[in-house]
């Protein structure tokens, strides 16, 4: 157990090293909060959807979760070409217990970066519902942040290079966000849309954090935990076992 | 008299889509020794030792690690040995300190013996003064005498050293090979190291595996090899064995661009 502690201290240590990354990483869920939020602000109110930075802000939580989680589970690929992997892959701890630590690192980091985003959104103009609602909030943010980071493991598992990045964020990670009702609410959209969206598991996250934050979310609390907790166990047992058969 | 060698390898062949890497090879290596496998680039020394390493199954042969096999008791062979990889394989962005605990904790070695064997280590590598320091502002071979010591924290049986000195220069590389053999004397460590350097071959194994095409062509000590080939030097007993040089191929893309990226990241 000791083992998977000194990975999630690793990741953590080197996300708070690394300040520039912090800085960096918060651009843009920033430039989506206010360009967006205040840009279509008035259309949306005009609309008769009410407040748009009450609706935005949780999508765009979940988006910087998203994003930060997904690279910490990538972040293998460096390590690979870097030569750090070698040595956990050497080292006598079962491999699952690496990928653990190392998910439970990344998803940290990522629920960091969420809650900062959130404290951001505030500023902007975002109030939650209440305070109990915000402790279930913290739950939704983490278990995105494990989904996504593990889904981020299981990929990086299977790479070798930096070569299949691009690939990933353009038919992966976009997708994910812009197919998550992040930006747009649900009702009246083609029907082919809907189905797509409610196939994208940030959806879930998506909906739970709007849920709990603000009250206003499409599907159910149950359904988007259920969801989530599922799929997060899912991609962790993929994520493990897909990096228990990684050659060098 | 089974518990003489240390590492036993027979009818070793590893293929990588019937590209033959390793072909066959037996050898075996006894314990507080100090081995040699000697080769040009591209012989199968990495490839022999990620298989000794449990970092790749073999296609067919067995081995036996400190009496374990690599492909069933992986944990067990994982615990017997220390390894320096061809690569760097430290964390740059955590100090010295911090790379021997995160190894020292993976190894479950504990805490008041890790710090003990911390402070002994990085004095012997002549690294304790910048033990807080972030790996990053390391120079290559200050970098390679932390994995040195990282590799022998957690007192393994074994050390492994994968072309521990390539791209060093001969200070460094005549400093490491001090700290080595002090350490096979102090600790009765066997050691095994791969190189395409005869000198070092020639000075510090006390036996010698010569590895060309994935197959051994002869083992013995130094001694040995040349009254066997009549010569009087390894380079020219291996010129004898193999009908080349050993550096004919040195100048292969793939080292040059070890060097040069040693050269970039290591200051």
């Amino acid at each position: 157990m000791e083992a998977i502690y000194i990975l999630w201290l690793r990741q953590l240590k080197r996300y708070v090293r690394s300040r520039s990354r912090i800085i960096g990483s918060l651009g843009q869920p920033l430039l989506f909060l206010f360009a967006l939020g205040f840009g279509f602000g008035p259309i949306f109110q005009k609309a008769g959807q009410g407040n748009y930075i009450q609706f935005l802000a949780p999508g765009i939580i979940a988006m910087s979760i998203l994003f930060t989680s997904i690279f910490s589970g990538i972040e293998i690929i460096w390590d690979r070409q870097f030569g750090f992997l070698k040595e956990t892959l050497v080292a006598p701890v079962p491999r699952w217990q690496i990928m653990l630590g190392r998910t439970f690192g990344g998803a940290t980091v990522a629920s960091i970066q969420g809650l900062i985003v959130l404290c951001i959104s505030f500023i902007a103009g975002f109030k939650p519902q209440n305070l109990p609602m915000l402790i279930l909030a913290f739950f939704i943010i983490f278990l995105i942040a494990v989904l996504f980071t593990a889904l981020g493991t299981a990929i990086a598992s299977l790479l070798t290079d930096m070569q299949g990045f691009q690939l990933i964020m353009n038919f992966l990670i976009m997708p994910l966000f812009f197919l998550s009702a992040a930006l747009f609410p649900l009702n009246g959209i083609p029907k082919f849309l809907k189905v797509i969206i409610s196939l994208d598991p940030l959806t879930y996250g998506v909906d739970g954090l709007r849920g709990t934050l603000t009250g206003l979310n499409h599907y159910n609390l149950t359904l988007d935990f259920a969801v989530l907790i599922i799929l997060s166990v899912l991609l962790t047992l993929l994520g493990s076992y897909l990096f228990s058969k990684i050659e060098i | 008299m089974k518990n003489q060698f240390i590492i036993e390898v027979s009818d070793l062949t590893k293929k990588f889509n019937g590209f033959t890497a390793v072909d066959n090879i037996s050898f075996t290596v006894e314990k507080g020794e100090i081995f040699a496998f000697l080769g040009p680039n591209g012989a199968g020394k990495t490839t022999t030792i990620k298989m000794l390493t449990t970092l790749l199954n073999q296609t067919t042969g067995k081995i036996s690690i400190n009496g374990f096999d690599p492909r069933f008791e992986q944990d067990e062979v994982r615990s017997s040995f220390g390894i320096v990889f061809q690569d760097p394989s430290l964390d740059d962005e955590l100090t010295a300190n911090e790379n021997l605990e995160f190894h020292g904790i993976l190894y479950k070695v504990p805490k008041e013996t890790r710090n003990k064997r911390t402070k002994e280590l990085l004095q012997l590598v002549e690294l304790w003064d910048r033990r807080d320091n972030l790996v990053k502002t390391f120079s290559g071979g200050m970098k390679r005498r932390l994995e040195i010591a990282r590799g022998l924290l957690h007192h393994p049986r074994i050390f492994f050293l994968d072309e521990p000195t390539l791209g060093l220069d001969p200070q460094t590389r005549n400093h490491i090979w001090h700290y080595l053999e002090n350490l096979n004397r102090r600790e009765k460590i066997t050691i095994f190291f791969t190189t395409h350097y005869m000198e070092e071959a020639e000075r510090s194994a006390q036996r010698v595996a010569v590895i060309d095409h994935g197959k051994i062509i002869a083992q013995g000590s130094p001694a040995d090899l040349l009254t066997k080939t009549k010569t009087n030097s390894l380079e020219q007993a291996f010129l004898s064995l193999t009908g080349h040089a050993i550096r004919e191929e040195e100048a292969g893309s793939l080292d040059q661009l070890r060097m040069r990226r040693r050269l970039w990241r290591g200051h």
